[in-house]
């Protein structure tokens, strides 16, 4: 009970912590100060660009996950899955060995389409997305596997083409597990920190996403990192609340 | 319409080795215990197991082939499946659920709602269709399920089970609608069903499936009066009369009568199973409501007992022990007394 107390306090005192010296008089004039908004906007243009790639690339990846059986199946779903436990600096090295300009494709990118990653808005979607989409396919494909295909078979005795099956039996009964998957990977793009910085860099205006900007500021204004860090956890609670019938139990 | 069809297909360790033929406006019953292979004969007609070896013909069109590299996808096959659990969508409208096989085929969307009304108005299903299908119950969903593939206007419709996820009650009702609806649906009908009941009163033809393969197939009467395996004697091997109840006693359509416990005025199925049905030499004097006078037209040994075929009003089959046949000395063309306690003639609402 009382190691169950002391765990409890460990997660519970940081908050308190948090909650206690947020100056909050000045809050909302910090929140206005352009270079919060900045951050800001930016966190929320990167983390939504980040969800909607996911959406459109991870969508396809869980679905032959669960569905398709290849030789090499669980050693590609260990590789699309690796971001989860790797380090984000170690992934932020790692992209820039792959995008940047003396990358694999990065000279390649640069050289024929004058397009360069690092170190700009676009590196900092990337880096997200990177971090951030294991989580939207590994919910999907869960959901995917744990739904009756008996209902795509119905579908398909009914005349449904496999493409109509797709988005009018597969993707409405999986609903709840792209809903959670979206929400989770954006969550985790919102707070990234270590993967952004390393491959993106920290630009106000740029590539500084909120994280960034708290970091920063921790040491040149500590109240604005304060209210910024507040600002990222309702973000965070109100995303707990929200899957909290599908995590926690409906019980 | 004729379906044509031999399947051979491996699913695991089990082996389904089928082949079936189905006349134009026959309803055919595959009758078989749990396990046997009927659903996926059903899954494999409809294209939806593939086939290691076997070809599938509907109205002399091939739908698989599988010497000659054939195989139409479900979805061009002209087969309509209802399932055991019905699977409607959960998240459509029961009418968009109906509309759907109207959709996929590229119909638009108005028309496609319109003769999808049409078809729950026709199959009997209450109003309210904006509702989803988990708040149905389990007759309505059946009819709903029904409508839906009905309104793709399939050349074969196959049902899985249709009667097993209601209670006994709905059953009697879905039964006599069901057949309403079958009879007037002009394609080949193909059953599955685990109730020989079920089987022997909705079906032309029994086919009996078990461990993947068929062992006996012909009409009700044939296979419930020459069982070719003990398993087929116990699964369909009793005797099953029509008629009319009315106040416990039921008139026979094949002449006779018989007096049974509690049955229900009307149109009825009588069953009666051939192990309740005792012979005598003598006329008997005893609790049994039915006696009758029969002739011994045939007697079959199957292992340790004797089936014993007796012509009458009405005809009916006993199962007795070969010593029962001795003591009575019974041979064909003998005549003996035959007698049904009225609390073994089990009565089923036709």
């Amino acid at each position: 009970m009382i190691l169950a107390g002391a765990g409890v306090a460990f997660f519970i005192l940081p908050l308190v912590g948090l909650l206690l010296r947020t100056p909050w008089t000045s809050a909302w004039e910090q929140l206005g100060s352009p270079e919060v908004l900045a951050a800001l906007r930016l966190s929320l243009l990167a983390s939504f660009s980040a969800t909607t790639i996911g959406l459109i690339l991870g969508v396809p990846l869980a679905w032959t996950f669960a569905r398709l059986t290849f030789p090499g199946r669980s050693v590609l779903r260990a590789l699309t899955v690796l971001p989860m436990v790797l380090p984000p600096v170690v992934g932020g090295v790692a992209l820039l060995l792959a995008f940047g300009r003396r990358g694999l494709l990065g000279g390649w990118l640069a050289t024929t389409f004058g397009i360069h990653l690092p170190f700009t808005t676009a590196g900092a979607i990337i880096a997200e997305t990177f971090v951030a989409m294991p989580f939207l396919v590994i919910t999907v494909e869960a959901g995917l596997r744990s739904m009756d295909t008996r209902f795509e078979d119905a579908a398909r005795t009914l005349g449904a083409s496999r493409w109509t099956v797709l988005w009018r039996v597969t993707l409405p009964l999986v609903r709840p597990s792209l809903i959670a998957g979206a929400v989770l990977c954006w969550a985790r793009a919102l707070g990234e920190f270590g993967a952004t910085i390393t491959f993106a860099g920290n630009f106000p205006g740029r590539t500084q996403t909120m994280p960034l900007a708290v970091y920063l500021a921790l040491e040149t204004n500590p109240d604005a990192a304060i209210v910024l860090s507040l600002v990222l956890l309702v973000v965070s609670l109100t995303v707990l609340i929200g899957l909290r019938d599908r995590w926690l139990g409906a019980s | 319409m004729t379906l044509e069809a031999r399947i051979q297909a491996g699913i695991g360790g089990f082996v389904l080795d089928v082949e079936l033929a189905v006349a134009p406006g026959e309803l055919v019953a595959i009758l078989g215990p749990n396990g046997a292979g009927k659903t996926s004969l059903l899954r494999a007609l409809a294209g939806l197991l593939p086939l290691s070896a076997g070809r599938v013909t509907l109205d002399g069109v091939v739908l698989e082939d599988s010497a000659a590299g054939i195989r139409v996808p479900s979805e061009r096959r002209p087969i309509g499946l209802v399932f055991q659990d019905y699977l409607l969508f959960p998240h459509l409208s029961v009418l968009e659920n109906v509309a759907f096989g109207l959709r996929a085929r590229g119909m638009a969307h108005a028309t496609a709602i319109a003769q999808a009304a049409r078809w729950l108005d026709r199959v009997g299903s209450p109003a309210d269709w904006g509702r989803k299908p988990a708040s149905l119950s389990g007759g309505q969903a059946q009819r709903v399920a029904l409508a839906r593939v009905l309104a793709t206007n399939p050349a074969l419709l196959l049902l899985d089970e249709p009667m097993a996820a209601l209670d006994a009650s709905a059953r009697v009702e879905f039964r006599r609608d069901l057949r309403r609806h079958l009879e007037s649906f002009p394609g080949v009908r193909l059953l599955v069903t685990h109730d020989p009941v079920e089987a022997m009163a909705m079906a032309d033809r029994l086919v009996v499936l078990e461990h993947g393969r068929v062992l006996q197939s012909g009409t009700p009467a044939d296979v419930t009066q020459h069982p070719r395996s003990r398993y087929v004697a116990d699964l369909v091997g009793v005797n099953l009369f029509r008629g009319r109840a009315s106040y416990d006693v039921i008139t026979l359509a094949d002449g006779g009568s018989l007096t049974a416990a509690g049955a229900a005025d009307g149109d009825v199925f009588a069953v009666v199973h051939p192990r309740t049905v005792a012979l005598y030499r003598t006329r008997p004097d005893g609790s049994p409501r039915n006696v009758w006078e029969g002739r011994a037209v045939d007697l079959d040994l199957e292992g340790d007992r004797v089936r014993v075929r007796l012509a009458g009003s009405p005809s009916i089959v006993a199962e007795v022990t070969p010593a029962a046949v001795r003591e009575l000395g019974l041979d064909r063309g003998d005549r003996v007394w035959v007698s049904v306690k009225a609390t073994e003639v089990n009565v089923y609402p036709a």
